[in-house]
């Protein structure tokens, strides 16, 4: 029978729980100022909404995947393990965030552009090649290997961060060839509520990812611990063997025969 | 491998005469560069002297290239008109495919009886391996692209119309692949799954360089009308960031991998 006692681990805190009670808050607040509250585009009508889900999980990525980059400066610098974990987690919710971000890009670019995909658009392009760099990392990360693999995926991490403001710049420097509009946040071209909106929602967007970052990075930084005492038991293991044969060394009935033997 | 000892590079280095002028660099460094480049050089010719001898590029991926070139070809019907259209394209990617192939073989000379934890036990600096295999690897590219520039002129029947853009294309994004393929085949080098995780990893990091070059291409073959010395300045950049990146990321790489 189970002890009722015993507590169920947990990779949660009362800081996460409060984090995710915000985030659903939050994304309660957006649903209902998106949906109902902010107006309807006079050009795109209903479907400009998804600019509430769109831009927030587009930003999301570039800051996790930011992250990645400097925690991955950080492994190859100072071999910190705490900002491996933390590359680690981030990217793993940056790939997920920028899955979404061409997702709904798609979503959005078939009622507007008339085509779920445009190779000519810069942006569309950048990204997923971003996306796709960032699955070959977290490919890498599954080769194993601890440290090497760390070190891999550091190197990885660094090429990724290489295209990242290449795809927040593309819409700027290519903009002949970009179906993308520029900045929709700084142009000034937003209603006030459709604004606020937007901004809410990236920062409930950035909170939810978060709050999965840090669960993430729980579970990582346990997986390491685990390994780690995997490695002292083993090594604990064939110190016990060898103590245990050199007691059978020093034992003088089975030490004697083979001086005797040795003897010139 | 060479006859004076290397400088360790975690040891100080002496400081500089005081009587000299400060902005002058110390002749202990001008050394150090100048011993850094010949290491490269010394890397670079042993890589093609192993790829010469087993005349693995010539008997292999010459063929390969060539063979994809043409399965193209079957692909889009045999079409001349659509051929024309598509070469520059077409092109690159078999490029593309062929420094994976050049680049894995590279490394692989280097996995058998841990070469390359020797070369850096012997002193020479990790940039200069990397800038040294990379090298190595883009004479191979460039050679093999020499005989498919022939291979698009005959089966697909494009027209040349600016020799200039076409080799300097040809330089800019084979430095890119090159530099690129020598960093990756360098990460996967040991790993289990090296042979299927290079590509995943290779070809969206290459994906600039291969735009960049097509679009470069189409002007220089006159498939589209496109100013091709734009698009190589940003192929230039690109192989810069990919060179120095490779560089900077070789030395933890061969500690460790």
């Amino acid at each position: 029978m189970s002890d009722p006692e015993a507590k169920k681990p947990t990779t949660g805190s009362l800081t996460t729980r409060w984090l995710g009670l915000a985030v659903l808050a939050g994304t309660a607040a957006v649903a209902l100022l998106g949906l109902l509250a902010a107006p309807a585009d006079d050009v795109q009508l209903d479907a400009v909404r998804i600019i509430f889900v769109h831009v927030p999980v587009a930003i999301g990525a570039y800051v996790a995947f930011g992250l990645t980059a400097v925690g991955s400066l950080m492994w190859l610098w100072r071999r910190s393990a705490w900002w491996d974990v933390t590359a680690h987690a981030a990217a793993e919710i940056g790939v997920l965030l920028c899955g979404l971000t061409l997702a709904t890009g798609m979503l959005w670019g078939r009622p507007t552009w008339g085509t779920y995909w445009e190779w000519g658009d810069v942006r569309l392009v950048t990204t997923l090649i971003l996306f796709l760099i960032m699955v070959g990392y977290l490919s890498v990360r599954s080769l194993g290997g601890d440290e090497a693999a760390s070190t891999r995926a550091a190197v990885v991490g660094l090429v990724g961060a290489v295209n990242l403001p290449i795809v927040n710049q593309s819409v700027n420097w290519w903009s002949d060839r970009t179906l993308h509009q520029q900045s929709s946040l700084t142009d000034g071209k937003l209603e006030n509520l459709t604004l606020f909106t937007v901004f809410l929602a990236i920062v409930v967007t950035v909170l939810a990812g978060l709050w999965m970052m840090i669960h993430r990075f729980r579970i990582g930084w346990l997986e390491r611990e685990l390994r780690a005492a995997d490695l002292d038991a083993a090594i604990e293991a064939r110190r016990s063997e060898a103590a245990a044969a050199a007691d059978l060394d020093a034992d003088p009935e089975i030490a004697a025969p083979e001086a005797a033997r040795n003897r010139p | 491998m060479r006859p004076d000892p290397a400088p360790d590079p975690g040891r100080p280095t002496p400081a500089p005469p005081a009587a000299g002028p400060a902005a002058r660099p110390s002749p202990a460094a001008a050394s150090r560069v100048l011993e850094t480049w010949r290491d490269a050089a010394l890397v670079a010719d042993k890589d093609l002297r192993v790829e010469w001898r087993s005349r693995a590029t010539l008997g292999q991926v010459v063929p390969f290239a060539g063979l994809v070139l043409i399965l193209f070809g079957f692909a889009l019907d045999a079409h001349r008109p659509t051929l024309r259209l598509a070469a520059p394209g077409l092109f690159w990617l078999t490029a593309l495919f062929v420094t994976v192939v050049a680049a894995q073989r590279s490394t692989a000379a280097e996995a058998a009886d841990s070469s390359r934890r020797m070369l850096l036990l012997a002193g020479v600096h990790p940039g200069a391996v990397f800038a040294g295999k990379a090298a190595a690897v883009a004479v191979q590219i460039l050679a093999v692209e020499l005989v498919m520039v022939a291979g698009v002129l005959v089966f697909y029947g494009v027209r040349i119309e600016s020799i200039p853009l076409i080799a300097a294309t040809c330089l800019a994004a084979t430095a890119g692949l090159a530099a690129a393929g020598s960093l990756l085949a360098a990460l996967v080098a040991g790993s289990r799954a090296r042979e299927t995780i290079l590509p995943v990893l290779l070809m969206p990091v290459a994906a600039p360089v291969l735009i960049a070059a097509a679009r470069a291409f189409d002007a220089a073959l006159g498939s589209a009308a496109v100013n091709g010395w734009r698009w190589l300045g940003l192929l230039a950049v690109f192989s810069v960031v990919n060179v120095m990146l490779g560089v900077g990321a070789y030395g933890p790489l061969a500690e460790e991998v």
